[in-house]
């Protein structure tokens, strides 16, 4: 059963294209699947960046005609969904893969063929949304896609967005119940929940938030794909249906989503400001028990989106002081974060600098949060850029910050390069200012009466200037983008190798290995002895960690191309149904469809009929490893 | 030097000019707040504001004091800091303190948001209720007391409380009056309500707030606040109709306007309800909403609607009618004044 043993030590016997292209098509090993969620991201990340900067050139001056009406509902529905769906979903599963099993000291997560499954269904998702560019139009209804407008006007388009979203948000499911059972099942020995690094302990409560919350959306989706194709009538108030139960649907999945993205870049933050403090972080419990409380006030709260719909003044008060409270854990974490740098010796490198520019702005998005939690002044704000200015303060100067730092820090890590510093000091400079021009001057235009997703305004209003500023942001941020693009190219060929502690002091068990990672990650499971596992050690005058188990061999999965295939069954199946919807070629159209749907469970019985056993990588081999790398 | 020390001290003049023009033009900016309702969300969002700068302030000096002191410095690469693992002591003031800030924020947002939401009318109150329905993309208002329909400009009387019941034909879409009052949503097959008035006798501009397809950032109405007389007046005026045109041009257009326009549009009693009602066209702040009001952009409108507001709901007469039909429908619509 050892037939690919030796691909450790030797290098592929037949390392043309293709070989190359089925390695990562059929990889299961969450280092890789890391590398393809980051790619696979950024590829959206700079789609979504496109038409943010399309929107910024309309916006620019008054009565432009660059990008108008349908169209540039097309380009605000296609930025905002791609941004969460298809860009920072990935990124954060990213650094989840990247960082997690490293950190919890195992030697890969629970079903890895689960994860590249998930990977692939996220990216065939995005693909079958970005494909209705090409066929037909793409959807316009917002990324909120609020019914009637999305399920009885608005055209084929939103069938991309409905088949799109379902299969990608199938795959963050599973991606996320995959983490779950992973950090409940294999921490390394001695590696107690109190001991858990903070991210990871953030990942844990995220992936909590994505199993309850995304099946809402799964539900919600469904019930527009049964309007849309089948004429069910859910949303449809002339046939008895509601279109306010798509709101309610759409925000119980919308916010939680919300805390889904930030929640791991506090992690992130916790990590890097201890690391390079050279301080434990303050506050660790209160940090745990204030994510927790997070996550459960996530599902309290959808209705702060919902003010404005007529739900009364009772139930918008009520979920007014609910989402108050959740001021109080993250004014928590400010405060320990700021006491963590306190006392400490800080360095300001690139990663750290993402971690330390996140703090105020994030703040800034907070406490502009806790305004809009105010009902009878949300009716002023609502859906004006106030909140564009809000919710972009958060989820760019927020979860951006966090995941920009976390690729800085944990890059060394995943790549064994180091990205370079100046390149990176340049980035974060263009992007932080840049950020702050964009976004900073909005909270005015909303409040001096410009409402979000206006193709236009007009000549006279006085939104000329803060409307010029935003746009020069917008194209800083751009350039940053641009300048991180070069340091990425540049580290891959000339980049600072990097050492398994790549910024000597490191604190969690990932640090404690070579960079990148063997296959197996962890020759000898480590045993944690308290919390900052490695940085004891190093205080103990160690430098690697205390082994729980003898050398020996090392049982790994085998890769797969079936997550692929099932990917594409799907893909396949959400195209049928999306032509379906033409008259004429209903018909053959619904018969692809089938067949899809066929072809994934035929994948899945070929999977559970077939005997995966894996493989070993041999104990002589896994001493050879070691040898070359410390 | 000179020059840069001349430049900080334009700053605090440039800071000031930024903070002026951030409040916006007046009858369009909630930080110009011209009736009660508007008035009293920006108080709240003024004290809203208030605590969450103090906040800022502390935070900001607190970061700011820390990422400046504790810096690495040159010559103490192996100074290990202390590894602290919290205290309970200001890990308690800091979930505290802001407990009871919120508590002082909750206060005011309980009161004010019932009572900007009571829209109850009882029997004998003085006000004045509208019902506004939405369509794609232009806005339908009716007073039921009054048995008024009429489009795009809502006319109410300054101090009286109005009451604004919603509906929407198609879409939703959100009611907005910046300077007057926050937003409520239009839901089809659904009522929900408002209200709102206004001190002065001005024009307020108002808006859709909530995406409703292409024209969404085109759907524009006006508010106009004139005094209670004057009010009175208009409403009689409207229930007797625009007065019958005069000149040969206007009512060779109004023959053209029966035979093409009236299926949708009404003009007095007669005619379809499927469009503005232009009974009072002539007395109108814009054409279709936002356009200057005058013959030419008229004109451009009847010719193709879709170039000024994409996706509306009207055909284009561009190939239908002659541009003498045009200039004759033209001068009819213009005759269209209930003001005697
Ligand atoms: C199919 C129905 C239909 C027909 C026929 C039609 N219109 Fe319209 N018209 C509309 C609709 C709907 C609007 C509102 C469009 C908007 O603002 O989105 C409108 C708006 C207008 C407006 C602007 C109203 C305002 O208050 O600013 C004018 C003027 C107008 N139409 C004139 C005409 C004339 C003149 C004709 C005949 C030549 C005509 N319409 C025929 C549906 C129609
Ligand atoms: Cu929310
Ligand atoms: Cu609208």
């Amino acid at each position: 059963m050892s037939v690919n043993a030796h691909s450790l030590s030797q290098p592929k016997q037949n390392s043309g294209f293709f070989s190359w292209l089925w390695e990562w098509l059929s990889t299961v090993d969450h280092k890789k699947i890391a590398i393809l969620y980051l790619f696979g991201g950024g590829l959206f990340f700079l789609i979504g960046g496109i038409e943010a900067m399309l929107i910024r050139i309309q916006l620019a001056v008054p009565e432009n005609t660059f990008l108008v009406g349908h169209n540039y509902n097309e380009v605000i529905t296609m930025h905002g969904t791609t941004m969460i769906f298809l860009a920072a979903m990935p990124f954060i599963f990213a650094l989840m893969n990247a960082v997690i099993p490293l950190q919890i000291g195992a030697r890969d997560v629970a079903f890895p063929f689960v994860n590249a499954l998930g990977f692939w269904l996220f990216f065939m998702g995005g693909i079958i949304l970005n494909l209705s560019w090409f066929l037909g139009g793409a959807p316009a209804g917002g990324w909120t896609a609020y019914a009637p407008l999305s399920s009885e006007f608005l055209g084929n388009g939103m069938d991309f967005y409905v088949l799109g979203l379902q299969v990608a948000g199938a795959g963050t499911l599973m991606g996320a119940i995959n983490f779950l059972v992973t950090i409940v099942n294999m921490r390394a020995p001695g590696m107690t929940f109190m001991r858990l690094p903070l991210f990871t302990w953030t990942v844990f409560i995220t992936a909590v938030l994505i199993l309850f919350a995304f099946p809402a959306l799964t539900v919600g989706l469904f019930l527009i794909f049964f309007d849309r194709l089948f004429d069910a009538n859910f949303f449809n108030e002339a046939n008895g249906g509601n279109s306010i139960i798509w709101e309610h649907i759409f925000w119980i999945f919308g916010h939680p989503e919300v805390y889904i993205l930030i929640l791991p870049a506090f992690g992130v933050i916790s990590e890097v400001i201890a690391t390079f403090s050279k301080k434990r972080l303050f506050g660790y419990s209160s940090m745990v028990f204030a994510t927790i409380l997070i996550g459960f006030l996530a599902f309290m709260v959808w209705v702060h989106h919902m003010f404005t719909v007529g739900l009364g003044p009772s139930a918008n008060t009520i979920f007014a002081i609910a989402t108050m409270a959740i001021a109080v854990p993250t004014g928590i974490k400010i405060f320990n974060w700021i006491f963590t740098l306190w006392g400490g010796q800080i360095t300001f490198n690139t990663a750290n600098l993402y971690a330390v520019g996140f703090i105020p702005t994030f703040v800034m998005g907070g406490v502009t949060g806790v305004m809009l939690a105010v009902p009878t002044a949300d009716f002023q704000y609502h859906d004006s850029y106030f909140v564009v200015a809000h919710f972009h303060y958060v989820i760019v100067g927020g979860l951006i910050f966090g995941l920009f730092s976390g690729f800085y820090y944990w890059w060394p890590k995943m790549f064994g390069r180091h990205l370079n510093e100046t390149l990176g000091k340049i980035n974060f400079w263009l992007f932080f200012i840049g950020f702050h021009l964009t976004f900073f001057f909005q909270h005015f235009l909303g409040l001096m009466g410009m409402p979000r997703r206006y193709f236009t305004y007009l000549k006279g209003e006085g939104f000329d200037a803060f409307n010029m500023v935003s746009t020069i942001g917008a194209f800083l941020m751009f350039f940053a983008v641009i300048v991180m693009l070069i340091n990425i190219a540049y580290s891959a060929v000339k980049g600072e190798k990097a050492k398994g502690d790549a910024w000597e002091q490191g604190r969690t068990l990932e640090w404690s290995i070579a960079s990148p990672p063997p296959e197996y990650n962890f020759a000898q499971t480590p045993l944690v002895k308290g919390i900052d596992a490695f940085w004891k050690e190093k205080m103990d005058g160690k430098d690697k960690m205390t082994a729980a188990e003898p050398v020996g061999d090392i049982h790994m999965p085998s890769s797969s191309i079936v997550p692929f295939l099932m990917s594409i069954s799907l893909t396949i199946a959400s195209l049928g149904f999306i032509f379906s919807a033409h008259d004429g070629v209903r018909k053959p159209a619904l018969f692809v469809a089938g067949a899809g749907v066929v072809l994934f469970f035929l994948c899945m019985l070929a999977r559970s009929i077939k005997d995966d056993p894996g493989f070993h990588i041999h104990k002589e081999e896994v001493i050879e490893t070691e040898k070359g790398v410390r | 030097m000179k020059k840069w020390r001349l430049s900080l001290r334009l700053f605090p003049l440039f800071a000031i000019a930024l903070l002026l023009s951030g409040c916006g033009k007046e009858g369009l900016s909630t930080l110009i707040p011209m009736g009660t309702v508007a008035k009293e969300q920006a108080d709240l969002m003024l004290f809203s504001l208030l605590i969450m700068v103090l906040v800022m302030v502390v935070v900001i000096v607190l970061f700011t004091y820390a990422i400046i002191k504790f810096r690495k410095k040159r010559g103490q690469e192996d100074f290990i800091p202390k590894q602290v693992e919290g205290n309970a002591k200001l890990e308690l003031l800091w979930t505290i303190i802001p407990i009871i800030l919120l508590i002082i924020l909750a206060v005011p947002t309980i009161s004010k948001t019932f009572a900007h939401s009571d829209t109850h009318v009882a029997k004998g109150d003085d006000v004045i209720k509208v019902k506004v329905t939405g369509h794609q993309y232009w806005w339908e208002f009716e007073y039921p007391d009054q048995k008024i329909k009429t489009a795009q400009d809502l006319v109410i009387p300054t101090g009286k409380k109005v009451v604004v019941e919603l509906t929407s034909k198609d879409v939703i879409h959100a009611f907005w009056v910046p300077a007057l009052a926050g937003k409520i949503d239009a839901n089809p097959g659904q009522t929900t309500s408002l209200w709102l008035d206004a001190d002065k006798e001005g024009t307020y501009k108002g808006r859709c707030a909530e995406l409703c397809g292409s024209s969404h950032a085109l759907m524009y109405f006006n508010v106009k606040a004139v005094s209670p007389d004057e009010f009175k007046q208009w409403s009689k005026d409207m229930k007797d109709g625009p007065s019958a045109p005069t000149t040969a041009s206007a009512k060779k257009g109004e023959q053209i306007f029966k035979n093409n326009c009236m299926s949708c549009h009404a003009v007095g009693e007669k005619g379809g309800q499927t469009a503005p009602n232009l009974s009072n066209f002539a007395d109108r702040e814009n054409i279709a909403g936002f356009k200057e009001h005058n013959k030419k952009n008229l004109k451009a409108w009847i010719k193709n609607p879709g170039k000024i507001k994409p996706g509306a709901e009207m055909p284009s007469f561009e190939d239908e009618l002659s541009d003498d039909q045009i200039n004759a429908l033209a001068d009819y619509l213009f005759s269209l004044s209930v003001k005697k």
